[in-house]
């Protein structure tokens, strides 16, 4: 994009005006390519769907009828009904408002831990690859070690340590499985930047700008790093999904957030100890969670095909 | 090649005393005993506790006692009820490798022979189904599954059982048929093997839709082959070498990451043993099966890596 920037200047200042109106740029070719598919349309709209009925219909309007937490003692373990849509549990709780909480919830925390994986993952991926050989034989090194945990255990062995300590910043319960989860997702990204960095520093249009006196600082962030952007994006869409499931297996194994936070996971599991009674309890949030997951795989999925057509 | 060789296996000895390490660190990172209870004991408990498990030392001493101890082949002792991490290990891991390789088995099978058919019957009705398949079971979580297969086929129709192992625990019990249950076996593997069975797929279809499409193919076509030995002798052979290459990588993937699918089932595996462990901070346990699962990734690592340089001897080793 910089480069194309560059071109464009050059351009007007050699007094030819290009016709802007017409001029398709990777971005613009890659939104058509984008909305052309079908799966990633229709997973954007359900996405939509879900943050507005989970953020915005869980508290104002007719979906916002109980509280995850209220509990009704003359409707325990009932199924769907016309009073309550997805049934109730075992202490009579809504589940329809429970499953909001979850998406709320899983949304939170699958974005937040996105969010740090794009953190870490671009800062030591560029690190590492620009810092020389010692740096990056680190970052490799290091990769080299946590891939030899299987990642649920990294990050059920990163949560236990972050959870017993009070942190100046971090007071809140999301925040500590966000960073357990983030902090061990982020090697993938940030192999994938050194990768990038690595093959684009031989890039003839970098040589060019160094050859014009660019500060290696320059390089790096106007030159290389809007670059590695496509990948980069595709690799932080697909990480929401891998949160997602993350945190529900936490959830699941009793090591998420405590009760009576309803996440996902934790419904899941309590609905399990009661499948031969009540399935219904089961069936609603591991559907949400599947539904979630598929969505953000098939937006993955129609990005990468959009950033990047040679991978298909 | 036999240096890298050589090198190759020397990297495991740094790998597994880094492991090892990471996880001395953050366990002893962690606030808290194993003995921190609500209710309060009598000092000289807490003091024999302590003085038993060497935790009033400081932690450069507990490093060498641990690192010492490895090298010996010993883990440790357990916080609840005093049994040796070896001897847990020992009494676990058969069980969880059993569902791992089934798993395997399960996946690379349906994997290969859904990924083949939509190769072969590219962009017809065969290949939307496999590629549905694939794509669905990819993103669908294995313990999600289990719970919809659990709703299905132990709740509604009750063909199979939804808790323990039924195979031997032992591997002396392999021959007594008292041991197999098969209702117990089917919906764990299944809903373990899944997602990998779904991934084998999606990579053999690729594998064997490149090869269809290359020059020799059309020779062994032009010069009047059978189709059957194009499609078998000619394309499928030639596809597996990058399925292989996944499929290492996956069995280790398998049979280590069973922690939720064995919690889920009540099987009585080395997952549901360290899922156990963390409950109870019962820091031993945990960095014993921590040290078993990363050996084990990191063999299946090296065989792939060794048996790669050996099937294809176009890669040239620096």
């Amino acid at each position: 994009m910089a480069t194309q920037d560059a071109v464009r200047h050059g351009v007007r200042a050699l007094g030819a005006e290009p016709e802007l109106g017409r001029q398709r740029g990777l971005w613009t070719d890659a939104w058509r390519r984008l909305i052309r598919n079908r799966l990633a349309i229709t997973a954007i709209v359900v996405l939509a769907l879900v943050v507005l009925v989970a953020f915005v219909g869980a508290y104002v309007g007719p979906l916002a009828r109980y509280a995850p937490n209220d509990q009704n003692y003359d409707a325990i373990q009932s199924g769907p009904s016309t009073q309550h849509w997805f049934g109730t549990d075992q202490l009579g709780r809504d589940l329809f408002a429970r499953v909001l909480e979850g998406l709320r919830i899983s949304l939170q925390i699958g974005i937040g831990a996105a969010a740090v994986v794009l953190i870490l993952g671009v800062s030591v991926g560029a690190a590492a690859a620009m810092g020389g050989k010692w740096s990056d034989n680190l970052l490799m090194r290091f990769a080299d070690i946590m891939i030899s945990l299987p990642e649920i255990l990294a990050i059920i062995l990163l949560r236990s340590v972050l959870v017993g300590h009070d942190w100046p910043i971090v007071t809140n319960k999301k925040m500590i499985i966000i960073l357990a989860i983030g902090g061990v997702a982020w090697i993938t990204v940030a192999r994938l930047v050194r990768g990038q960095m690595l093959s684009l520093a031989e890039r003839d249009f970098v040589l060019a700008a160094r050859a014009l006196g660019a500060s290696r600082w320059r390089i790096v962030y106007t030159h290389m790093l809007p670059n590695t952007l496509g990948p980069v994006i595709v690799a932080i869409t697909f990480a929401i999904p891998g949160a997602i499931f993350a945190e529900a297996a936490l959830g699941f194994l009793g090591l998420g957030l405590p009760p009576p936070a309803a996440s996902l996971g934790t419904l899941v599991s309590s609905g399990y100890t009661v499948i031969q009674r009540n399935v219904w309890n089961v069936v609603f949030p591991a559907s949400a969670i599947a539904a979630l997951m598929l969505c953000f795989t098939f937006l993955g999925d129609g990005l990468r095909d959009a950033l990047d057509p040679r991978s298909r | 090649m036999i240096t890298y060789t050589i090198r190759r296996i020397l990297w495991v000895v740094p790998v597994l005393w880094a492991v090892a390490t990471i996880t001395f660190l953050l366990m002893h990172a962690v606030p808290g005993g194993p003995f921190t209870e609500d209710k309060s004991k009598p000092e000289s408990v807490i003091q024999a506790q302590e003085r038993r498990y060497h935790f009033n030392d400081s932690l450069y001493q507990q490093y060498g006692y641990y690192l010492r101890n490895i090298v010996q082949g010993d883990l440790g002792i357990s916080t609840r009820g005093d049994h040796q991490v070896t001897e847990i290990i020992r009494r676990t891991w058969f069980v969880t490798f059993q569902l791992g390789l089934l798993a395997f088995l399960v996946a690379a099978s349906v994997g290969l022979v859904l990924g083949t058919l939509s190769a072969l019957n590219h962009n017809g009705p065969l290949d939307y189904l496999g590629v549905g398949f694939a794509t669905l079971f990819a993103s669908v979580p294995s313990f999600i599954l289990g719970a919809f297969l659990a709703v299905l086929f132990a709740v509604n129709i009750q063909i199979f059982k939804l808790s323990g192992w039924g195979g031997p625990l032992q591997p002396a019990d392999i021959f007594s048929s008292a041991a197999y249950d098969w209702r117990k076996v089917v919906l764990p593997v299944v809903a373990l093997a899944a997602l990998s069975a779904a991934y084998i797929a999606r990579v053999t279809r690729a594998s064997v839709l490149e090869v269809m499409n290359t020059d020799y193919i059309r020779t062994a076509r032009a010069k009047g082959l059978r189709e059957r030995s194009v499609v078998l002798r000619h394309t499928i052979k030639n596809a597996l070498i990058p399925v292989l290459t996944v499929m290492g990588p996956l069995f280790a993937i398998l049979v280590t990451g069973s922690f939720i699918i064995e919690t889920m089932f009540s099987i009585p595996g080395l997952g549901r043993e360290t899922i156990n462990a963390v409950t109870a901070r019962d820091y031993n346990v945990i960095m014993g099966t921590t040290l078993v699962f990363a050996l084990v990734v990191t063999l299946a690592n090296l065989t792939v890596d060794l048996a790669y340089a050996v099937v294809d001897p176009r890669i040239r080793y620096s």
